[in-house]
C-alpha cells in the first residue's frame, strides 16, 4: 500500500504575532513547525504502515528550508520526501497550491492521501480538499479516526455535535484532525537515518506537470484585504432579578438603551 | 574549527529538549518529593529509542554517537537530574562497557536487551571501604568448576534496584592487588542477589539508590566481563566516559537553572522593578551564563574526542570537574536571585540545587578529577 502525506512547515503561532501597521504575520525568529493536522495526519499513515505495511511519502511545496521538516517527518517513519521548490511557486494562494501539489502527486502512485485540516498560519481547510477535486479522487475530511480494510477506508467524520462514519473505496483522500492522534516523537536513530541515508527530493517547475499561469501569486486568484488579531470580547454581565416581571424588565431596558426597540 | 552542531545533532537537540519538556518536566518535583523512580519515564524513553543511543544498529541500538547521547542528558537534566542520571548510568556505565569489553555472544545476550531499552543497566564498584580508593575492593569472586561464587556488597549503586543487568567488580586474587580485581555481568535474580537499604538523599531523590549484597552468589564463568585480572582497567575505562555523561548532567542542571532564574528576573517586581533591572542581578547572570557556555565546550569536546577514537581522559576529568562545580555555583545564585521563594519548594532551583551536589561527587569526586588531571600534566 502506498500512502502520500502532504504536511506543511508553518511558524509556531503560539510565538507569532502581527505586525500592528502591515497587518501580516512577523516570522521573524518565530521557530518554524511541521503543522499540527499534518503531523497527526502523517502519524495515522505511519500507524498504518505498522500495522499494515505501507510505504510513506511526504510531500510538500514550500521554500527550501522546508527541508528539515521533511527530515522530521523522516526521523518519525516516513520513507521518502519530496520538496517542491521553486520562486516561480511564491505567493501561491490555495488554488494554486493544491494545483501545484496535485501535479506532482501525479508523478507518484498511491492508495490514500492524508493532509491535514488545516493550516495554523492559513486556517483555510481549503488545500486538501482541493487537491482531492484536481485529481478526480473522493475527499473525507475531518477525520477523527481512520482505519484500513480490504481496499477502503473507514472514518469518522467529526461535527460540532456528531460525527459521520463513512467508508470511502480508495484511492481517496483524508483530511486529518490533531485530535486524531498523540504523534510519536522522532528517533535519535531516525534522524541520524534521515540525514545521513535518506534524501529529500526536490522538484522544480521544470518537474512537474502544470499550467505556468496558475501557479505563483499570478496564478492565485485569491486577495487578502485585510488580517487583524481577533478582537477580545469583553465578559458578559451577571444578573439575577428576584422576579420574572423584573427579569423582562431588565431586558427591555438594555434593548432600548441599544436602539433595538 | 566549527563549534556549531551538525543538522542531525541540532535535531536530536530539539527531540530530546520536546520529550523532557512534555515528558519529565511534569513528574521532576513529584519525583523528588516521593523519592519516586519514574518507570514511567523510562519507558517512554524506550519508545523513543532513548535506552540505546550511541550502540551501533546491529545490537539494537540507534546507531548515533556519544555527542548525541550527551545532549539528550543534558536536555533532560536541564528539566530533572534525576532522569538524566537514570539514563547516564545505563549508557555509560553498563552499555559503554558492555561495548567495549564485551565478547560476541555477551553482546548479543546483555548489550542487545540494554540497547533497545527492555532492561535496565547499572554499575557496582563502590564499596563501603572502597571509595575513592576503588583498588580497595573486599567482594571476593572465587572460582568453582564453571562458575564465579561472589561474596561481599556495593553501595550508593544508581539505578539499583530497578536496573536487571549489572557490571560488578570483584577480587579474584586479593595478592595481585589492582591487578587482582575483574569484572562480571550479573543479573537480577540470580541466586545470592539481594538488596540492602535504599538510601535517602539529599538530591537526585527520584533515581534508586541501593546497596547491593551477594551472598555466595554463582555467576557463570562466561559472564567474566574483559579478562581476568582485568577489571580495574574496565572500571577506569568506564568511569572515563562516564565522566562525560556525569559533565552533561551537571551542564544541563545549571543550564536548567539559568533558564529558570532568567524568566523569574524578569517577572520579580522590588522597588517597582523588575530585578532583572539591576546591575547586580545581571552581572550575576552574566557570570552565570559564561560557566554554562564554557562548561558547555569542555563537555562537548570530550564527546567529540570520544566520538574521534581519540585519548579523552583528562578532557573528560576536566569536563566533568568544571561542569559539577559550575552545576553547584549556577544554582546557589540561581537560589539567591530567586531570594526566599528560591528557598521553597514552590520553585524549581531549590530542587536543582540539590541535585547539583552529588556531581560534584559521584563518578569521581572533585579531587579525583583534578588527580586525573594533574597525573596527566606532571
Amino acid at each position: 500500500m502506498k500512502i502520500i502525506v502532504c504536511i506543511k512547515q508553518v511558524p509556531d503561532t503560539h510565538e507569532v504575532k502581527l505586525d500592528p501597521v502591515t497587518g501580516t504575520l512577523i516570522r521573524e525568529g518565530v521557530p518554524s513547525i511541521m503543522n499540527p493536522d499534518d503531523k497527526a495526519g502523517l502519524e495515522a499513515a505511519l500507524r498504518i504502515k505498522d500495522s499494515l505495511g505501507a510505504e510513506v511519502t511526504v510531500i510538500t511545496m514550500g521554500p527550501l528550508q522546508a527541508d528539515v521538516m521533511l527530515r522530521e517527518a523522516m526521523a518519525m517513519g516516513a520513507d521518502r520526501a519530496i520538496l517542491i521548490s521553486d520562486r516561480a511557486f511564491g505567493g501561491a494562494d490555495t488554488w494554486a497550491t493544491s494545483l501545484t501539489l496535485a501535479s506532482g502527486i501525479r508523478r507518484l502512485s498511491y492508495d490514500l492521501i492524508i493532509t491535514g485540516r488545516q493550516a495554523i498560519d492559513g486556517d483555510t481547510a481549503q488545500v486538501g480538499p482541493q487537491i482531492a477535486e484536481h485529481l478526480g479522487i473522493p475527499n473525507v475530511s475531518y477525520a477523527e479516526s481512520l482505519q484500513v480494510e480490504d481496499g477502503h477506508v473507514i472514518v469518522k467524520r467529526q461535527y460540532e455535535d456528531r460525527y459521520q462514519l463513512v467508508k470511502a473505496k480508495m484511492p481517496c483522500l483524508i483530511t486529518a484532525l490533531s485530535e486524531l492522534n498523540k504523534p510519536r516523537y522522532m528517533t535519535p536513530g531516525g534522524i541520524f537515518a534521515a540525514y545521513r541515508e535518506k534524501e529529500v527530493q526536490l522538484w522544480t517547475v521544470d518537474d512537474v506537470e502544470v499550467d505556468r499561469e496558475q501557479i505563483g501569486l499570478k496564478g492565485s486568484p485569491t486577495r487578502v484585504l485585510e488580517s487583524f488579531p481577533k478582537s477580545i470580547k469583553p465578559e458578559g454581565t451577571k444578573i439575577i432579578p428576584d422576579t420574572e416581571e423584573e427579569a423582562a424588565q431588565y431586558i427591555l431596558d438594555r434593548l432600548k438603551e441599544k436602539f433595538v426597540f | 574549527m566549527d563549534f556549531t552542531l551538525s543538522k542531525e545533532h541540532e535535531m536530536a537537540r530539539l527531540l530530546f529538549r520536546e520529550f523532557a519538556i512534555n515528558e519529565v518536566k511534569p513528574l521532576a518535583a513529584e519525583i523528588d518529593e516521593n523519592e519516586r523512580f519514574p518507570v514511567e519515564t523510562v519507558e517512554k524513553m524506550r519508545q523513543t529509542g532513548m535506552m540505546g543511543i550511541p550502540v551501533p544498529r546491529e545490537f539494537g541500538g540507534q546507531g548515533c554517537d556519544t555527542m548525541t547521547y550527551i545532549l539528550a542528558v543534558e536536555e533532560l537534566s536541564r528539566v530533572c537530574g534525576t532522569t538524566g542520571v537514570i539514563l547516564s548510568a545505563h549508557t555509560s556505565l553498563a552499555i559503554d562497557p558492555l561495548m567495549q569489553y564485551g565478547t560476541p555472544e555477551q553482546k548479543e545476550k546483555f548489550l542487545r536487551p540494554l540497547a533497545t531499552g527492555e532492561k535496565l543497566g547499572a554499575f557496582g564498584l563502590t564499596e563501603p571501604n572502597a571509595g575513592t580508593d576503588a583498588a580497595g575492593q573486599q567482594t571476593r569472586a572465587e572460582l568453582d568448576g564453571d562458575t564465579y561464587i561472589l561474596n561481599g556488597s556495593k553501595i550508593f549503586i544508581t539505578n539499583g534496584k530497578e536496573a536487571d543487568i549489572y557490571i560488578i567488580f570483584a577480587m579474584t586474587d586479593k595478592s595481585k592487588g589492582t591487578r587482582g580485581i575483574s569484572a562480571f555481568i550479573v543479573e537480577k535474580g540470580t541466586p545470592g542477589f539481594t538488596f540492602g537499604t535504599k538510601e535517602k538523599k539529599m538530591g537526585i531523590r527520584g533515581s534508586s539508590t541501593y546497596e547491593l549484597i551477594f551472598t555466595d552468589c554463582r555467576i557463570p564463568a562466561a559472564n567474566m566481563l574483559g579478562r581476568e585480572g582485568r577489571g580495574f582497567g574496565v572500571a577506569m575505562g568506564t568511569l572515563d566516559g562516564g565522566r562525560i555523561g556525569i559533565g552533561a548532567q551537571a551542564l544541563g542542571l545549571a543550564a536548567g537553572a539559568l533558564d529558570t532564574t532568567i524568566a523569574y528576573v524578569k517577572e520579580r517586581k522590588q522597588f517597582g522593578r523588575p530585578i532583572a533591572k539591576f546591575q547586580n542581578t545581571q552581572f550575576q547572570l552574566a557570570d552565570m551564563a559564561t560557566r554554562v557556555e564554557a562548561a558547555r565546550l569542555l563537555v562537548y569536546k570530550a564527546a567529540h574526542l570520544k566520538d574521534a577514537g581519540k585519548k579523552y581522559s583528562m578532557e573528560a576529568a576536566m569536563a566533568k570537574l568544571f561542569a559539577s562545580e559550575t552545576a553547584m555555583e549556577v544554582t546557589t545564585k540561581a537560589v539567591q536571585l530567586h531570594g526566599g521563594y528560591g528557598y521553597t519548594r514552590e520553585y524549581d532551583v531549590e530542587r536543582m540545587m540539590r541535585d547539583a551536589k552529588i556531581t560534584e561527587i559521584y563518578e569521581g569526586t572533585s579531587e579525583v578529577q583534578r588527580m586525573v588531571i594533574s597525573a596527566n600534566i606532571l
